[in-house]
């Protein structure tokens, strides 16, 4: 944690609610997102108990598994689960957007316009935490490569027809939510805690009921004593007054209230009564509803409070990445390629690996220029300073040909950025890509004179308006301000056999 | 002297355990498990936790009696699940669990040498079983070095001294392979999915099989100290057939398949009778019968001349003046009281890797992974050299005092609360109050306490923010971003 999230946190202790970690939303935020709260069948991995679900917030559907260790019902429920899911995803496949671009042919090295589609808009699922989204990742990895009775093999388990298809969609969201930034797969609580800081630990702000008990404590009430019972108040009969946001169920309910239900369902079925086995199953399906109705809500509580905050400029930028990715993941499906591996190759996990490290350079930096709740990070650690210009002197490089501007600014500041005369700065949120290099350091007085060198325009006189004036606020930092491409991967065939490639 | 926290009727009581029982009051002691333990060395600077462990405290139950009742518990979903692919793996002699250990950790020319599956008396009491598994071990290194038969110890009893009191400690199992190599095996009923698992399971699991090394170890010492008295090679054992006491017949057989086996098979039945039939008259009558089971964990020295004296191995080997076998287990783990001190002797056979069982993808297949505990061994084994005698501990507390009627005499023991607590023990709700009636900057996260260096309260952070300290320019950027 850093210094100013522990002084924010401080603060919240202070007031009882949580404190502000950023001034804008750094995460996209459908206009009507697709909300899914699921809960899990303790310990059966990737096995699915119930889900709550839908865009309508006062109507969401519910699915359930009556009994979690029976396949047959497990896959139908998948199979209504994708009745539900599928639709939304897919409806975002057919607006597009054509875009050109050139490309040049490696052999005869003439160019060619290529037309590309991109989908206009994203698909975007929120749920309640970290954990809701390994879920749906394990019934991925669970479902995409079942074969299905209109397989050429059904072998001796076919499932119903689209629910491999479901699997791949899930898998899909789940590699993506891995991509810093990323917003088609959003978990509430790791969202809600980049923005707010807590007067608790990110442990306990893990618990989603807890969280939003911190931000937006019930009036008159200070947050920790909201957070306790959020956490650990109970009824007279020990159940929790507020339910675990999921996946995993409170095991008091659990051998309270579901494992009798499930007992009496199983009794049912056995019995064959169909009718005795029906009215079982909505016993059940009104226990689970139960617990994920206040989640639900709390869900629904928790976009509202991301709504409150405008939403900082870059995010249109990263939504579009994500839109490439649907874009791309809806190619791959209708191009009839196989689901996705087991395990990436390395060619392809180095790829991941090197995107999802540029993302986070990314990210970072979008958020410091969005955000100066942000850039003050970058400013405690001596790697951006912010001040007035004091005094701005013209200047010009007259070694070429033709003179060049480089203007002398002046900046004060109280910031003490980790800089020697020489080093080399670069200019957040100017009119255009500027760097400059320290002349002269006045650490008493807190000035720093610096030499300009890009960024004006060709001409002797620099472009108007590419020179900060005296006393206009300034931001510089000392890292640049665009991520740097890491070096391209080796292309599939190109890569040796050692690491994935075709064997020679 | 044995210093048990479990001792029954079979061992009078020490003096400490006598205080530790009276501060549990009435209730039944807990068991202290590895689980217990790895957490309790993930927190040593916790006094409160030490000493209601060692008493068998029941957290929960303190907790509830507190009015901060734990959110812990299990799934019965969950606990069926997990029982059920135990059962598997132990069922018919853990012919399952020996399957997957022969792929695992048989070279290939070994593979088909017979296994020993010995009987480790699960029924007995603790002491009992602690010997018999010392005896065990013995005997299986003892068939490696022979070439013989590689051995599975399922479900045997370890004990290790801790902050001055004896844990029992029971392991899913060990391997003794033909390598003579002691392999430490952990059973758990979270997945290993496509070749990954939890790390956070993995990471806990890893805790736990590094207690059980340390336990194990502590153990090889006692035996290279028992073998050194009674004078047989070190390591070694001669198995005496037919010498033995062995009065009535074991109802199990101890091989698998293996008609070699059968004269070690025959002393450790006679060892484990010896105790068997040696204590079960004690029970019920004398209280000098205690020496018995001591003895017998002298490999096969319950019928030498040298079990006589027991004491002067321990003396020999650790410095200690008291008597027994077990008394030589501290001295034994001073010898390695360094946490980067490398083992020697038999202790050096117990490997620092141990292998983890779990079921495979989505099915209820077994899988073996072996699992890399160096670290997890480094660190516990120093958190446990660094935790304060359970003695000193208890002078903070009256003499009379009985938590089953005042449970918040508990709040004179110190507590060292973390947000870790949250996760690991069952009076965190309690200790967090506490913490934050205190202002305890620990309450926001273990780091920030490090972060803000002398600054212990979130009162003296805050006005720290006034002065021109980091703090104080954090806060002028924060206000100045906020107010933007
Ligand atoms: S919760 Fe309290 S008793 Fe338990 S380890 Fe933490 S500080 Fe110690």
């Amino acid at each position: 944690m850093s210094l100013l999230t522990t002084l924010a946190r401080l603060e919240a202790v202070r007031a009882g609610v949580a404190q502000p970690l950023a001034t804008v939303r750094h995460r996209h935020l459908a206009e009507r997102p697709f909300v899914l709260v699921p809960l899990a069948a303790a310990g059966e991995t990737g096995a699915p108990l119930a889900v709550l679900l839908g865009q309508d917030r006062e109507n969401p559907r519910l699915l359930t598994v009556p009994q979690p260790l029976d396949r047959d019902l497990r896959f139908a429920f998948l199979a209504r689960l994708g009745d539900e899911l599928l639709p939304y995803l897919e409806s975002f496949g057919a607006d597009v957007e054509l875009l050109e671009r050139s490309v040049k042919d490696p052999e005869s090295g003439e160019k060619t316009v290529e037309v590309r589609e991109l989908c206009a808009d994203a698909p975007q699922l929120v749920v309640p935490n970290p954990g809701a989204m390994e879920l749906l990742g394990l019934v991925g990895r669970s479902t995409r490569f079942r074969r299905t009775a209109e397989d050429v093999d059904p072998g001796p388990y076919p499932v119903p027809a689209r629910v491999p298809l479901l699997g791949r969609w899930l898998t899909h969201l789940s590699e993506r939510s891995n991509v810093p930034g990323s917003s088609l797969l959003l978990p509430l609580t790791t969202t809600l805690s980049r923005h707010w800081a807590t007067g608790q630990s990110s442990l306990e702000d893990a618990h989603l009921g807890a969280l939003l008990a911190w931000i937006a404590p019930p009036p008159g009430e200070r947050g920790e004593r909201a957070a306790s019972r959020a956490e650990n108040g109970r009824d007279e009969r020990g159940r929790l007054l507020v339910p675990p946001a999921g996946p995993a169920t409170d095991p008091a309910f659990d051998s309270l209230l579901l494992s009798p239900a499930v007992t009496r369902y199983d009794a049912a079925r056995a019995a064959q009564d169909e009718r005795l086995t029906r009215a079982r199953a909505e016993e059940i399906d009104a226990l689970l509803e139960s617990v994920l109705l206040p989640v639900w809500h709390q869900v629904w509580q928790g976009v509202d409070l991301l709504r409150t905050l405008p939403p900082a400029a870059h995010v249109v930028e990263r939504w579009e990445s994500d839109r490439w990715s649907y874009t791309g993941h809806r190619d791959r499906v209708a191009a009839g390629e196989p689901p996705q591996p087991l395990r990436d190759d390395a060619v392809t996990a180095a790829r991941k690996l090197a995107q999802r490290e540029r993302e986070q350079v990314r990210l970072d930096l979008e958020e410091a220029l969005d955000d100066p709740l942000a850039m003050a990070e970058h400013r405690l650690a001596g790697q951006a300073f912010a001040g007035e210009v004091v005094e701005v002197l013209p200047a010009y490089d007259t070694s070429g040909r033709s003179p060049k501007p480089r203007p002398l600014v002046t900046v004060r500041t109280e910031d003490r950025p980790h800089l020697d005369p020489g080093g080399e700065v670069h200019r957040a949120a100017g009119p255009a890509a500027q760097r400059a290099e320290l002349v002269q350091l006045d650490a008493e007085a807190g000035l720093l004179t610096l030499r300009l060198l890009s960024g004006m325009g060709r001409k002797k006189e620099p472009e108007p308006g590419t020179v900060p004036e005296a006393g206009e606020q300034v931001c510089f930092t000392l890292f640049e301000l665009s991520a740097r491409q890491s070096a391209p991967l080796p292309e599939p065939e190109d890569t040796p056999w050692t690491h994935g490639g075709p064997p020679r | 002297m044995d210093h048990s926290t479990h001792a029954r009727v079979d061992q009078p009581l020490t003096p400490l355990e006598t205080r530790l029982a009276a501060l549990r009051g009435g209730a039944a002691a807990r068991n202290m498990d590895a689980r217990a333990l790895a957490a309790l060395a993930a927190n040593p600077g916790c006094d409160r936790r030490a000493v209601l462990d060692a008493a068998g405290v029941d957290k929960a139950a303190l907790a509830t009696r507190l009015g901060s009742p734990a959110t812990f518990g299990q799934s019965p979903f969950a606990i069926t699940r997990g029982l059920v692919f135990e059962r598997r793996l132990r069922a018919e002699r853990c012919a399952e669990l020996v399957a997957l250990l022969r792929t695992e950790l048989l070279p290939e020319a070994t593979a088909q040498s017979p296994v020993e599956v010995p009987d480790l008396l699960p029924s007995e009491g603790p002491a009992v079983r602690a010997a018999r598994t010392r005896v065990a071990l013995a005997e299986a290194t003892a068939n490696a070095a022979a070439g013989r038969a590689w051995t599975l110890l399922d479900r045997p009893l370890l004990r290790l001294d801790v902050a001055g009191s004896t844990v029992s400690l029971e392991p899913d199992a060990i391997v003794i392979g033909p390598d003579g190599r002691w392999t430490v095996v952990e059973i758990k009923s979270f997945p290993i999915l496509d070749g990954s698992a939890d790390p956070t399971k993995v990471g806990a699991a890893a805790r736990q099989a590094a207690v059980y090394v340390l336990a194990l170890r502590t153990t090889a010492a006692a035996l290279d100290a028992a073998a050194a008295t009674a004078q047989i090679g070190p390591g070694l054992v001669h198995p005496r057939p037919g010498t033995g006491p062995a009065a009535r017949p074991h109802p199990s057989g101890a091989s698998a398949d293996v008609p070699g086996a059968d004269v070690p098979r025959a002393a450790a039945h006679a060892a484990a009778d010896a105790v068997g039939s040696g204590l079960s008259p004690a029970d019920a009558t004398t209280p000098a019968a205690p020496r018995l089971p001591t003895a017998v964990g002298l490999p096969s020295a319950a019928t030498s001349a040298s079990a006589a004296t027991p004491g002067a191995g321990a003396v020999a080997a650790g410095g200690t003046a008291s008597g027994g076998p077990e008394a030589a287990l501290p001295a034994g783990a001073a010898a390695h009281a360094s946490p980067y001190a490398e083992p020697v002797g038999l202790a050096a056979a117990v490997r620092t890797t141990g292998l983890l069982v779990c079921p495979r993808d989505f099915s209820n297949v077994a899988v073996a992974a072996p699992l890399d505990l160096r670290k997890q061994l480094a660190v516990t084994r120093r958190q446990l050299a660094r935790m304060t005698r359970i003695e000193t501990l208890l002078a903070a507390l009256p003499e009379t005092v009985r938590l089953d009627e005042a449970p918040e005499a508990v709040d004179t023991l110190a507590h060292a609360y973390a947000p870790e607590c949250l996760a690991a023990c069952e009076l965190a709700f309690h200790c967090r109050t506490q913490a934050r009636a205190a202002g305890a900057v620990e309450v926001l996260g273990r780091g920030v306490r490090g972060e803000l260096g002398s600054l212990t309260t979130v009162e003296a952070a805050l006005e720290a923010t006034a002065g021109d300290g980091a703090l104080a320019r954090a806060a002028r950027l924060r206000e100045e971003a906020l107010a933007r």
